[in-house]
């Protein structure tokens, strides 16, 4: 059986017999990478178009339909030095990029108007003093009107249906107030035109959408930045599966290639990538990337398996199955579904925010008109007066007072290597108070490691790694790996369930089980020092040597929960493994609250208690398994090796090795709730000061446009401070 | 004053190019990649070989 790479589902036909793929490539990190790579595509005998996006870290290839297959490029991006997988935008970033380009659109035209408008203003507002002649001014405002009117009703039209939206549902979100404020604005100042007044306030109500805009777009390009990463990152993990294409014919296709009722192999060493049911074949799997249980469970004919289980020993043969007949994915949906209605309800600061601001407003509003009729003013008068109020009070700064500070912080997490998922996370994290882990791929990382590598002679592990390489069993892989051995031994043999063997130098070498090798009594010894590791030995000529393999902890696991718990958060954990494994692991990392054998709806159970004794909860898992306890924690974060359902539950997403992601996040987000709270104050309190200038009567166009402006850059400059925490935690 | 009758449809009319020209740029992907672009002004066009490491 001979297996193939079929690519085709990636490529498109863009009519005239052109060809096109996206793919993602890892490492591109500069100009002289985009024209190496430029340069190297295109000397392709039919490639038409090869155009690197460094932003995205992305090739476009176009080429004439013929010879060429999707998979020389790759190869030959790969000969250049540049891992590259095709990549298909997931739905979630392509709606992304559709919003992105929609406000940049609306900022176009918003900040084209301002222009044009402000161009008209100015001689208005220094005219009055002048020779300017009250039919010019007419003239115009006008003009105004004509440019400001259309402008407004495209631009504003983010703004005008978020607030429909949250009208409609009998809600108050901060587009209400500002929907109410540039419809007013623009309202009376028509009507002021057609009565030949002095002031109007298009210039207002038109610089107030550009600037609410551009703090729109900055917040929206962060989010589609993290998405395309995101995309990259699965994309780059190329999930593959090996389908029958025949009776004994397979073919290596792409994980989106893949259909209900399908069959594939699973050999062993491979991940699986598809939901399942074992039809042909024996053999043990891993499943602790579902439900973090590390011992091996039997498989045969008729075991359910999921996408993210390691096959160990035989090979088997999987009909796919749709997502959710599996027994265990049911449960886990029916809980997740649960808690997501109940996680919805959580409200937004900034819409708390103007649910007090917003009533308070237009009350002061209609106070002053209220107040200037009894005080003997006409109609007219009041009515022009508490729409000046209105727009003074107007919440420019109020608008940008959070999506400022969340851009910059989120800029922030990037670098640190956390990918934000959810637009209100920030806030939710830095309220945490108590964190729960996951064990197994959290705590410890997903893959095996030796863990007494530096015991052992570099000359000895270099040969057992050679060894090793004949074997696709992941303990095997696990001392290549530690070994960084690149050229297998020639000749080695591999003896199913029992290990590898071969000659070096004429000597016998074997590398696996103890008794494979004659080192029983050694592994009988070395057990009781580490009960949870696997133990392969390996042996040349006489001499013996023990590897232990298991999972390793996170390297600064440790540090990490000392630095949460400097910052006054109480961590547990909560795991689906046995009882001495999450006993070791939280003896490791001086752990005192733990359980083990936790099933999803207990964990949901545990952090519900947790709840109702109001600590505000963060879930830290990777399982399949916590995907409901994800959604269910008040705010969550998954590693990026973590299972697909959970990274798309997770609030937050951090990459590599590391921990550390996890305190920066949180210390990040403690800062950035920090500044939107400072920023909705420095708001308020410029809206103190005008209020009562407002109120009086005496604001001209002149100065709403100065407060605007004022309190629009005060608070995207304090928002800058977003970028840095104090070392330590703020 | 009758140099407004010029001077405002031609302020407009400039303005209006400029939109446009922004639409159009935003249209045929121009801020798709802001770091590659800013790269790609101070490539060269044809290198006759492989630029030195630095």
């Amino acid at each position: 059986m001979q297996a193939t790479r079929d690519f085709s589902h990636y490529v498109r036909d863009i009519g005239s017999g052109v060809r096109h793929i996206d793919l993602a490539v890892e490492g591109v990190s500069c100009a002289g990478c985009m024209s190496k790579i430029e340069r190297g595509l295109s000397a392709m005998p039919d490639v038409t178009l090869a155009r690197v996006n460094l932003t995205d870290r992305r090739v476009v290839l176009e080429w004439k339909q013929g010879t060429l297959d999707p998979v020389s490029f790759i190869d030959r991006l790969a000969e250049l030095g540049y891992k590259a997988y095709p990549f298909e935008t997931a739905g979630a970033e392509a709606a992304e990029a559709k919003q992105s380009r929609f406000l940049l659109r609306c900022l176009g035209v918003a900040a084209f108007a301002t222009m044009n408008v402000m161009m008209l203003s100015i001689p208005v507002w220094s005219g009055h003093a002048g020779d300017m002649i009250p039919e010019q001014r007419d003239f115009f405002h006008w003009l105004s009107a004509l440019i400001a009117l259309p402008a407004a009703a495209y631009a504003g039209q983010p703004f005008f249906r978020s607030a429909f939206a949250a009208l409609r549902t009998r809600n108050v979100n901060m587009d209400v107030p500002i929907s109410i404020g540039v419809m007013l604005a623009l309202g009376m100042s028509v009507v002021e035109t057609l009565n030949h007044a002095e002031h109007t306030y298009f210039d207002a109500a038109i610089m107030l959408l550009t600037f609410l805009l551009v703090g729109r777009y900055l917040d929206q390009s962060m989010r589609l930045k993290t998405r395309a990463v995101a995309g990259n990152l699965a994309a780059l993990k190329a999930e593959t599966a090996t389908k029958f294409i025949g009776a004994d014919e397979i073919s290596e296709v792409p994980v989106e290639a893949i259909k209900t009722g399908d069959i594939v192999l699973l050999r062993p060493g491979e991940r699986c990538a598809v939901d399942g049911t074992v039809i042909e074949g024996r053999s043990e799997i891993d499943q602790s990337l579902i439900t973090g249980e590390t011992l091996y469970a039997a498989a045969g004919h008729g075991t359910a398996i999921y996408a993210g289980s390691l096959n160990i020993s035989g090979t088997l043969r999987v009909r796919v199955s749709a997502a959710s007949e599996g027994t265990l994915l049911a449960e886990i949906t029916r809980l997740l579904d649960n808690a997501l209605q109940a996680r919805s309800r959580y409200v937004r600061l900034a819409d708390r925010a103007s649910r007090l601001y917003a009533p308070v407003v237009h009350a002061t509003a209609l106070l002053t008109m209220l107040g200037w009729v009894l005080a003997g003013a006409s109609w007219h008068d009041a009515i022009v007066t508490a729409v000046a109020v209105l727009i003074i009070t107007c919440p420019c700064a109020l608008g940008l007072a959070i999506p400022t500070v969340q851009t910059v912080a989120a800029g922030a997490m990037f670098r640190a290597g956390v990918l934000l998922n959810s637009g209100d996370s920030i806030e939710r994290l830095a309220g945490v108070d108590h964190v729960i882990f996951d064990k197994t791929g959290t705590l410890t990382l997903p893959d095996l490691e030796v863990m007494n590598a530096a015991d052992i002679p570099e000359d000895i592990l270099r040969l057992a790694g050679r060894l090793a390489l004949a074997s696709h069993h992941p303990i095997a892989a696990a001392v290549a790996r530690a070994s960084n051995a690149s050229s297998p031994l020639a000749g080695a043999v591999e003896e199913p369930g029992q290990g590898v063997r071969g000659l070096f130098d004429g000597v016998e070498v074997r590398l696996g089980r103890p008794s494979f090798c004659g080192a029983e009594q050694l592994a009988h010894d070395s057990l009781s020092l580490d009960q949870e590791a696997s133990m392969v030995a390996f042996s040349m000529g006489e001499a013996r040597y023990l590897f232990a393999v298991r999972q390793a902890l996170r390297p600064d696991a440790g540090a990490m929960i000392s630095a949460l718990s400097k910052r006054h958060i109480a961590v547990e954990i909560l795991s689906g493994d046995r009882e001495p494994a999450v006993r070791a692991a939280a003896s490791a990392l001086g752990i005192s609250e733990w359980r083990a054998g936790v099933t999803p709806a207990d964990k949901i159970a545990r952090i519900e208690d947790l709840k109702s004794r109001s600590f505000k909860v963060m879930m830290v898992g990777d399982g399949l398994n916590d995907a409901p306890s994800l959604a269910a924690a008040h705010v969550s974060m998954s590693p990026i090796s973590a299972a697909h359902l959970s990274q798309a539950t997770a609030d937050l997403v951090f990459l590599g090795k590391p921990l550390a992601p996890v305190v920066a996040a949180i210390d990040f987000s403690r800062k950035a709730l920090h500044l939107m709270r400072q920023n909705l104050w420095l708001a308020v309190g410029y809206n103190l000061l005008a209020v009562p200038i407002a109120i009086s009567g005496v604001v001209t166009p002149l100065i709403a446009a100065a407060a605007m402006s004022g309190s629009s850059l005060l608070v995207m400059l304090n928002a800058l401070r977003a970028r840095r925490v104090a070392p330590g935690g703020a | 004053m009758e140099v407004l009758v010029i001077l405002v449809p031609l302020a407009l009319g400039l303005g209006l190019v400029g939109l446009l020209g922004f639409l159009w740029s935003l249209k045929s992907g121009q801020y798709d990649d802001l770091e590659g672009a800013a790269w790609r002004a101070i490539a060269d066009d044809e290198p006759a070989r492989e630029p030195p490491l630095d």
